[in-house]
């Protein structure tokens, strides 16, 4: 039976060839016509936006544009929105490393929720990321009179704009590191550990090189969001120019005032800085998946 | 595995430190915080937090927010899947810069992506002054707001079958055309399915993104009450009136919508590696 099958297939093998190319590849006319839909979608939704920030930037010309950057509030702006992204990234860093050490090489119960935990403030809205710092630390909030009395100013202050920040970037790191270090396992860190390294010459050593580009991805992710954010920043930052203002923020000042060149040229340094993270996001891709050179 | 796993949490150290650190930072930067909305609409009584939640201006905010979402989620699934085919099945010049292109979205602010959007729809816009004369109105309108969204959660579908179809064994289709499929019938057959639970992964995540957005559907959409507004920007409308209460209520609508979503698409990708798996 199985004889008589096999070689029935062999004996129809020319037209199965046949047919399986039919099937298994698509016309040329249909390549075309897909290939040229999807180009067209991503070109209307991608290609042409982002075009549209740098041709409204320099519409007025390059003097224009760089008069933009000369502004007090928008440098104030810059300063602000990397001090942010300074203290939020380094601060989500250690977490992601502290997590998904835990997680990865270690059994306990409840591990499944704790992930999901970890992954809360990308399910909520940046709105709503915000608003539970303004119901803790504002005015009327839990902690309100309280810093109110020892002077302290959270909320519409940069402490407000940093916890925010921190919030809406809390996952990133954390959820790279995990899959990546469930994957290695634990087998090197034992190796070293019974040579009779320590526990932090092993993690420095052993676990780091290990997962150094997976850590990279996630903290090239985690900046680009962390500079950002608009809703959640702009919900506790009581938009104070020169004070409380980040450069997206600044970005929405300027536009609401029909300030439209300026509001471009700002804008289009927050595009500039997506394209470099898209670039170092491919470069990271590409470095990681080469193989480890011994 | 799980030999060793149990042996080494006797064996690595760190454990307490760094769970117990986890547990801080996590307890601390989010779930206190979060705790704070669902206690103080406990501050309001049942009927109180009805009215506010079910206001003629709020259920027109929902009826938008969850319609553009779930369209934007459906142009998302059906251009996504297209892209993703593309991508993985046709070699053209320019592939991986397309490819990294896809994730601009995630990459690009979205205050950034708000004004960029409106100046190409407006109706004096690149594309905006191309549709004015067959009376299409993007910019102020209820498809800015489906426009915005869909930009912003172009990424999801693309990423989340992209590995998927690149996994996907050439066997398989050879199979079915050995068998004597026809080409749609293998697609619809035996490749759809296998794409199915990412493609709904991707679409759930797609939705769930729209839903909170804010910042690039506010420059876009024009914030007329009860026609463009939708319910994140109620919520900022509440604070700004010092209507906390208010603002809470509406929060805490769109926190049980996201966390219910949530769930939903953990299931969806348990079933996804399931199938992967089997």
């Amino acid at each position: 039976m199985a004889a008589g099958f096999i070689s029935q297939l062999s004996t129809t093998e020319p037209a199965a060839g046949a047919a399986s190319i039919r099937a298994t590849r698509d016309p040329a006319w249909l390549r075309y016509t897909l290939l040229g839909a999807a180009l067209l979608f991503l070109g209307l939704f991608l290609v042409v936006p982002l075009a549209a920030v740098f041709t409204e930037a320099l519409r007025r010309g390059v003097g224009a544009y760089f008069a933009a950057f000369a502004d007090a509030d928008a440098l104030a702006a810059i300063k602000l929105t990397f001090l942010a992204a300074a203290i939020a990234v380094p601060s989500n860093l250690v977490f992601g490393v502290a997590a998904a050490w835990a997680i990865a090489k270690f059994q306990f119960p409840g591990k499944s929720v704790l992930i999901t935990l970890i992954d809360l403030p990308f399910a909520v809205s940046p709105v709503i990321s915000g608003l539970v710092y303004v119901l803790l630390f504002g005015a009327q909030g839990w902690f309100g009179p309280w810093l109110q009395a020892h002077d302290l100013k959270i909320i519409f202050a940069v402490p407000g704009i940093v916890l925010a920040t921190i919030f809406v970037t809390f996952p990133f790191v954390a959820r790279e590191l995990i899959p990546l270090m469930q994957a290695q396992g634990t087998d090197e860190e034992l190796a070293a550990l019974t040579l009779g390294a320590s526990g932090w010459q092993t993690f420095w050593r052993v676990t780091l090189p290990n997962i150094k580009w997976g850590l990279l991805y996630g903290v090239i992710l985690c900046n680009a969001r962390a500079m950002g954010e608009f809703g959640a920043v702009s919900v506790v930052s009581g938009h104070i120019r020169g004070e409380t203002n980040t450069i997206p923020l600044h970005v929405e000042i300027l536009y609401n005032e029909y300030n439209f060149v300026a509001a471009f040229a700002v804008a289009s340094l927050l595009a500039l800085l997506a394209l470099v993270t898209l670039g170092l996001k491919s470069l990271v891709e590409w470095r990681a998946r080469q193989p480890v050179r011994t | 595995m799980n030999a060793t796993a149990s042996t080494s949490r006797r064996i690595l150290p760190g454990f307490g430190l760094s769970l117990g650190f986890t547990l801080t930072y996590l307890g601390l930067i989010v779930l206190l915080p979060l705790s704070a909305a669902f206690l103080k609409t406990a501050g309001l009584t049942w009927d109180e937090f009805w009215t506010t939640i079910t206001a003629p201006r709020v259920l027109a905010s929902y009826r938008l927010s969850f319609g553009a979402s779930l369209a934007a989620g459906a142009l998302n699934a059906f251009f996504g899947l297209l892209v993703a085919w593309v991508l993985v099945r046709y070699p053209f010049p320019g592939r991986k810069l397309v490819n990294a292109l896809v994730d601009l979205p995630f990459a690009l602010p979205t205050a950034v992506a708000g004004i960029a959007l409106t100046a190409v729809y407006a109706e004096n816009g690149w594309l905006g002054g191309l549709l004015r004369p067959l009376g299409v109105k993007v910019a102020f309108n209820e498809l800015g707001v489906l426009v915005a969204l869909t930009f912003i959660g172009l990424p999801f579908v693309v990423r989340t079958l992209q590995p998927v179809l690149e996994e996907l064994e050439p066997e398989l289709e050879e199979a079915a055309a050995t068998l004597g499929a026809s080409r749609w019938q293998t697609l619809r057959r035996v490749i759809f399915p296998e794409l199915l639970p990412p493609l709904l992964t991707g679409f759930a995540l797609a939705f769930a993104r729209a839903l909170g957005e804010y910042g690039s559907v506010v420059f876009i959409s024009g914030n007329m009450p009860m026609r463009t507004e939708i319910t994140p920007l109620l919520i900022i409308t509440k604070l700004e009136q010092y209507d906390y209460r208010g603002a809470t209520a509406l929060a805490v609508v769109m926190l049980v919508a996201s966390f219910a979503l949530l769930l939903l698409i953990n299931t969806l990708q348990k079933w996804s590696d399931w199938r992967t798996r089997s």
